[in-house]
């Protein structure tokens, strides 16, 4: 009997817990919803220049590392095909290989994963740090909607800036598979230019922007939830932060899964 | 001074799970004059607080700010309510992102039509009356804590507020320094009439600031009354509190000796 109640307890303590934190965070959701889609119609106006503020730092700024990686990237992918297709002479496919994974996957999955390090944790952290400090209090007080005020403009900026920073990210794999393949490959610039285009179906990119708008809502969420339930002072706030990179990670990985799945399926 | 309540706080009930923290509060703040909510640490006062400016929500009871009552006000209700009340907090809650010129602006941006240059003249004053001119472009790091505490304060009064409240105005403050906000908070109710709740245990300032004190004590009001009144009041809480003598911890030593040895 002991046995069987601790093994029911050991099972049902994380599940309430995943369940309460699933109904706040739908909560946070519609709260988001309501402030962007609602309210505005109701004279509450969105504050673009925040969003305008917070698309620089996220997109614009972040703009060199994901650049810097998403290059490294497609060089590393251009040389592990190359080593493969090498010995069946097919290495004018190392084009094919590099757009399409990068599209569809690489470029909006290694975008996501630095955002959230750069972004997502950000947000945690400043969310998380304003409440220890009673802030979101005194905007409560002040009749400032810390949703409206804080959320809604990082939502907003991520909807925006992850998509865009995933076609940065697609271009600059696909460029340094390039200068690989024409360094090393002695495969000519207008071949491999012409095998990638032939290669690509807008499909690919849509997709793989879809997806990226899909990422962009987790780490959003994830972010600003995690910074609305830090709880006793610093140390609260370094934990809500780790969180969020680790949660949003999982979610990104989960979602991804879920709709290359869908997106195979229909092919 | 007329006797009209602007605050009435009728059997408020809260609890923190299954504490009970607040067991029937009953307060009537009256307009223009400065209450302060003495009690000891955990003794329910703060969580009061946070009541009557609307964070949180009580389990029974009722609160009436100029006789509407706040605690079944939907959003855009309390809004308006919350244009009147001014709050200052215990850390200043400057929001350290901004300049303590955007921070007093902020109130003013958001719920006012004004120009950028009133507003900003506006702010000037405000900063003038807490004694921190030429501070706007410095952001709250840059300040000391008794400046912060001004700077809070001057937020608060940003859109001329008819209550202000305070949460532990004088907390971690030199006494030079925390006499210099009292006297401010005086100076706000005598040249703007407004109707002042301080919450706080430091006795050297309630002495300076209170018209009025109310005491709680375990979540109940055990003591309402004038500064003289409180010095000759016979509870025994307000007694021990008003000559800071320690709980009566018997030390038994056979007992804890015991505790030792026996797990």
């Amino acid at each position: 009997m002991g046995r069987i109640q601790r093994f029911l307890s050991a099972l049902g303590q994380p599940t309430i817990y995943a369940l309460v934190h699933l109904h706040r965070l739908n909560r946070l959701g519609m709260e988001t919803l309501r402030w962007i889609f609602i309210e505005p119609f109701r004279g509450r106006k969105i504050r673009w220049r925040s969003v305008i503020e917070q698309s620089v730092r996220v997109g614009w700024q972040s703009i060199p590392i994901v650049g810097i990686i998403s290059f490294f990237v497609g060089l590393i992918l251009a040389m592990q095909s190359a080593y493969q297709l090498e010995p069946f002479g097919a290495t004018i496919y190392v084009a094919n290989l590099v757009a399409v994974s990068l599209t569809r996957e690489l470029g909006p999955l290694l975008t996501a994963i630095i955002i959230t390090g750069r972004f997502g944790s950000a947000i945690a952290a400043e969310i998380g740090t304003m409440k220890v400090g009673e802030e979101i209090d005194a905007l409560k007080t002040m009749g400032l909607n810390p949703v409206s005020f804080l959320v809604v403009p990082r939502f907003l900026a991520l909807i925006i800036m992850l998509p865009a920073l995933t076609l940065i990210s697609d271009f600059l794999g696909i460029l340094g598979a390039y200068l690989f393949s024409i360094s090393a490959l002695d495969i000519s610039s207008i071949r491999f230019i012409n095998q990638t285009i032939n290669a690509l179906v807008l499909r690919d990119i849509v997709t793989g922007l879809i997806k990226s708008g899909v990422f962009a809502v987790i780490i959003a969420s994830i972010g600003s939830y995690e910074g609305f339930i830090v709880e006793g002072g610093a140390e609260g706030v370094g934990k809500s932060t780790t969180n969020s990179v680790v949660v949003s990670i999982f979610l990104i990985i989960t979602a991804d899964v879920v709709f290359t799945a869908l997106f195979y399926s229909t092919l | 001074m007329s006797k009209e309540a602007i605050v009435q706080v009728r059997d408020l009930v809260t609890y923190y799970g299954k504490r009970q923290i607040l067991k029937g509060v009953n307060l009537d703040i009256y307009r223009g004059e400065i209450l302060v909510i003495l009690g000891r640490s955990g003794c329910g006062k703060s969580t009061l607080l946070r009541h009557l400016i609307g964070l949180l929500k009580p389990t029974s009871g009722q609160i009436l700010i100029k006789g509407q009552d706040i605690t079944t006000m939907n959003e855009d209700e309390m809004r308006e309510i919350l244009k009147k009340i001014g709050m200052l907090f215990q850390g200043a809650a400057l929001f350290n992102s901004m300049t303590v010129g955007e921070n007093v602006a902020l109130p003013l941006r958001e719920h006012t039509q004004l120009e950028d240059s009133t507003i900003q003249i506006m702010t000037r004053i405000k900063l003038d009356l807490v004694g921190l001119s030429g501070f706007e472009n410095f952001k709250p790091s840059q300040l000391s804590g008794g400046m912060k505490k001004r700077a809070g304060l001057a937020r608060a009064l940003a859109m001329d507020p008819e209550i202000l409240f305070c949460d532990e105005p004088s907390a971690g403050l030199d006494p030079v320094v925390a006499m210099g906000i009292d006297q401010l908070i005086l100076k706000l109710k005598n040249a703007f009439k407004m109707t002042i709740v301080v919450v706080t245990h430091e006795l050297a300032s309630v002495f300076t600031i209170a018209d009025r004190i109310a005491m709680l004590h375990e979540g109940e009001i055990i003591f309402q009354g004038t500064p003289e009144e409180i010095k000759k009041s016979e509870h025994p809480v307000v007694q021990q509190f008003l000559n800071r003598e320690a709980d009566d911890v018997e030390p038994d030593r056979e007992k804890y000796l015991s505790s030792l040895v026996k797990p």
